[in-house]
């Protein structure tokens, strides 16, 4: 297949996600944003009040990127997995395997498409953090380059799951028992200097924190970690899940008999 | 002349160790519309799987118009379309999408994309529904829509898996001329089926599949002319009490208007007509008690069975 046809293949499948999420906006696009303007209220305003600052900043402009990033990260996982593995339950994704599409254009489709609905979101939700608090942007750079890349590791991630997946609780569970805790562990809501040594060592453990502290530091110019690990680690994962992506695609782990 | 399809040594076993192909080999030639036969679990549809490329063979070798599926995937790709056994496009999405994906798939750009996709929607009669999520359309149109999309990027091998299964007669006899029209305008065209009335109506060449091996590789009309015996009914004007007495012919009474006459390959029909005359029976019209194809086809598939368990006895 020629580079410009792979190139209308890509926008194809990228074409299809995004009409996919928008017409479905109600279960997509509307349910992160009233949870992060619940999160804003209660949070920021509420509670946030009686918290104080927190690394110089006020509390609900500290949580205020980890919520953005909180609804990107996951977003990003749930197009993916959803749309993958619905493609799979419906037996439409034959409609991409039988042609000639390349295994990296399919991967990279449904990424971009997992990217889209995750930026979607985000923006969404840092329109809605403005009628609470004042956003300011420490680094364009830094912040862009973080959401985009972590956008792409869960949806790659998503992509994964929805391989293994035999049935709609197996696309919930990662969601649910690991994204979730993790999530919330990493840094979203306080700042790890906030914990004993021993739980702070633990934190580091976790790969959401690197993305939060990295992407707050853009917005914020704070991390409680070193950004540069942060993006060096990223990108590993990043090479690493792409790769397990193309093997399953390329051995037709659970798609082809 | 590179054969439209060639197939060499294919095997298959899958993962639970079911050997569903024992080393096919196979030519379809440009141009011809050939039928695949063969009693459920044969392997017709594992053979297409493998051309298609959604199953993984064993071993063997598979080129479409001289390319290779493993070697050169992409141009075999291009040459293929498939309309599968059982739906598989999403049922959420509305029709003129479904084909237009499909064509973005293949690299067409956009513009002709569009200009295909309303060619063979208007072909198969959907241009109307193209607004229409998929879920929302009868089963006849959602046969329709699957071959709409498998034509869309105008492939020079099209390959239906049952493409009337559970189409009323109308549409079936309609879906027969448009397939002889695009055939008769150079696609080459492979069908399964279990209708062997449509295998024998529209198909020039055929092969029977019993088994994982093929059991028949042959023209239809070849096929036909193992024929050795026809059964045909006729039906009487007058009440007959007992089953006319005519030499030479095994003939059965089935009802007070109707009997069954044998007739072995050679016998002529006309001696038949004149013993009838002469003993005052009056034939108003007379059919085949089945289809032609259909009586080869048992009785080679239960051969093959018969075959099969001797070996397995053995």
């Amino acid at each position: 297949m020629e580079l410009n046809q792979q190139w209308i293949a890509f926008r194809t499948i990228l074409r299809k996600e995004i009409k996919r999420f928008t017409r479905i906006w109600v279960q997509t696009l509307l349910p992160p944003a009233i949870t992060m303007a619940l999160y804003f209220v209660i949070f920021g305003k509420l509670i946030g009040s009686r918290i104080g600052e927190m690394d110089g900043f006020s509390y609900i402009q500290f949580v205020a990127p980890g919520l953005i990033m909180m609804s990107v990260l996951t977003n990003s996982y749930s197009n993916v997995v959803s749309s993958f593995f619905s493609a799979k339950f419906q037996r439409s994704i034959e409609e991409i395997l039988v042609s000639p599409t390349p295994n990296y254009i399919i991967l990279l489709g449904y990424c971009m498409g997992g990217v889209a609905r995750g930026l979607a979101v985000g923006v969404l939700v840092t329109l809605l953090s403005l009628a609470f608090t004042d956003l300011h942007v420490h680094s364009w750079a830094v912040t862009i380059a973080i959401v985009v890349l972590t956008s792409m590791l869960f949806s790659l991630a998503g992509f994964i799951n929805a391989v293994y997946a035999n049935s709609f609780d197996d696309i919930s569970i990662i969601p649910t028992f690991v994204l979730t805790p993790l999530t919330y562990l990493g840094g979203v809501f306080y700042s790890i200097h906030l914990l004993p040594e021993f739980w702070q060592g633990v934190s580091q453990l976790n790969p959401i924190l690197y993305m939060v502290n990295a992407f707050r530091y853009g917005m914020l110019g704070v991390s409680d970690i070193n950004v540069v690990a942060a993006f060096a680690g990223l990108l590993i994962c990043l090479a690493i899940l792409f790769m397990v992506g193309l093997h399953l695609l390329r051995v037709g782990k659970r798609l082809r008999a | 002349m590179t054969a439209a399809l060639s197939i060499r040594n294919l095997r298959k076993t899958y993962d639970n160790k079911f050997e569903a192909l024992k080393g096919i080999s196979l030519d379809v030639a440009p141009g011809d519309f050939f039928a695949m036969l063969g009693p459920n679990g044969a392997g017709k549809s594992t053979t297409i799987g493998i051309i298609s490329s959604l199953v993984r063979k064993t071993s063997g070798q598979v080129e479409i118009f001289g390319k290779d599926i493993d070697a050169d995937f992409s141009a075999a790709k291009k040459f293929l379309g498939v309309v599968p056994q059982e739906f598989n496009f999403s049922m959420f999405e509305k029709v003129e999408d479904i084909v237009l994906q499909q064509a973005g798939y293949y690299g067409l750009p956009r513009s002709q994309a569009k200009a295909q996709t309303e060619k063979y929607l208007r072909q198969l009669s959907l241009w109307d529904k193209r607004q229409t999520p998929a879920r929302m359309l009868s089963g006849g149109m959602k046969r329709r829509l699957m071959i709409a999309r498998a034509l869309v990027h105008e492939p020079r091998l099209l390959i239906l898996d049952e493409p009337t299964a559970g189409v009323d007669i109308e549409l079936r006899r309609s879906m027969w001329d448009f397939l002889r029209e695009i055939n008769a305008a150079g696609t080459t065209i492979i069908l399964t089926t279990h209708y062997l009335e449509e295998a024998e109506s529209l198909c020039r060449n055929v092969a029977i599949i019993d088994h994982g091996t093929i059991v028949q590789n042959t023209s239809v009309r070849n096929l036909l002319q193992q024929l050795n015996k026809e059964v045909f009914i006729f039906d009487t004007q007058a009440v007959i009490e007992q089953a006319p007495a005519v030499q030479g012919y095994q003939v059965r009474r089935l009802d007070e208007h109707s009997f069954e006459v044998e007739i072995e390959k050679g016998q002529s029909l006309n001696q038949l007509f004149d013993q009838l005359s002469q003993l005052g029976i009056n034939i108003i019209s007379m059919r085949n008690k089945a289809n032609r194809l259909e009586e080869l086809f048992v009785s080679m598939v239960s051969n093959n069975k018969k075959t099969e368990e001797a070996k397995h006895g053995a």
